[in-house]
């Protein structure tokens, strides 16, 4: 699908059979496996509905949760969505410079809402509300870190590619790369309007 | 060439594009919490309604950002998207469905 580009300077002839060349067969496999992804957030917030009511002894949801605080947290993550498609369209004009920087501009947004979770999660532990509490707290925590843990690979992704982008230029198989890369970013975004909506507002409500 | 960059612009999306659907994302976004925090409809009125933005907010990242279409090119991505949200659906709701059952036979 996406990163047939290098390929649109090739003869006109082969336009037509470039969505089958190995780049795209990569971008694809990929999303097929954020497919899989999805399916383990699923789980992940099927265990949170089930187990969402049970607080012990525990907090509840709308009792630790603080809604403009995450609403600082998602304008990062979706500032972050915006920046890394520049990043995309940068690469496929080539323009190496300007790649760099949106995706230094991408990983300070992600490194913002990675940063803001970890200080939320550390003040939830601190006053008590640990995941060994209730089993409420304990879906909260696999869920959310589920998806921290995925932005934080994100990010050690990026930072790779940060470097590959620096040292080779913008070749075919980077630019398939920055594609599968683009493709689990926004994903992780889309994960996170699932977080928000069912884990703090609804929590809130 | 033309034709070759057009069909570029149109799987990779253009400036104009992401613009497009961050706004829209941010308007999409700005409303529920809203709706939650100031407290101006009703506890079931703002239930539905934020799963009803939550789900338009994700059709527009799918559309704009992941551009997912049904263009020969893409209708593979967003037939296995359709397949997996199915899974989803089962997976979530069965779920949820057969453990409040056993919950409201066993606990009550």
């Amino acid at each position: 699908m996406t990163s047939s580009v290098s390929h649109a300077n090739a003869a006109p002839a082969a336009h037509e059979h470039e969505h089958h060349d190995s780049g795209s067969q990569t971008v694809l496999g990929f999303w097929l496996y954020l497919m899989t992804d999805c399916i383990l957030f699923a789980t992940a917030f099927a265990s949170y509905a089930v187990l969402y009511r049970n607080i012990a002894t525990g907090p509840a949801g709308h009792e630790i949760f603080e809604l403009p605080y995450v609403a600082v947290e998602t304008a990062a993550l979706l500032l972050s969505s915006l920046t890394y498609g520049l990043a995309m369209i940068c690469g496929h004009q080539g323009k190496r410079q300007a790649v760099l920087g949106w995706l230094a501009v991408t990983f300070a947004f992600g490194a913002v809402f990675i940063g803001m979770e970890v200080n939320e999660f550390h003040k939830l532990i601190a006053e008590g509300h640990g995941p060994n509490v209730s089993a409420f707290l304990s879906a909260f925590f696999g869920l959310v870190g589920l998806h921290g843990l995925h932005v934080t690979a994100g990010l050690v992704w990026m930072a790779v590619m940060m470097l590959e982008v620096a040292r080779r230029g913008l070749g075919e198989r980077t630019l398939v790369r920055l594609s599968c890369l683009s493709l689990f970013w926004h994903f992780l975004d889309i994960v996170w309007i699932c977080v928000f909506t069912i884990v703090y507002l609804k929590g809130v409500l | 060439m033309s034709q070759a960059h057009q069909a570029q612009a149109a799987s990779h999306g253009s400036v104009k594009s992401y613009l497009a659907g961050f706004v829209l994302s941010v308007i999409l976004t700005a409303i529920p919490f809203w709706m939650v925090m100031s407290g101006a409809l009703p506890r079931a009125d703002a239930a539905i309604g934020i799963v009803v933005f939550a789900i338009v907010q994700i059709l527009v990242h799918l559309k704009f950002f992941l551009h997912l279409d049904f263009t020969k090119e893409g209708r593979i991505n967003t037939l296995s998207f359709i397949f997996t949200a199915l899974i989803i659906v089962m997976l979530v709701g069965l779920s949820i469905w057969i453990i409040s059952s056993a919950d409201a036979l066993m606990m009550r």
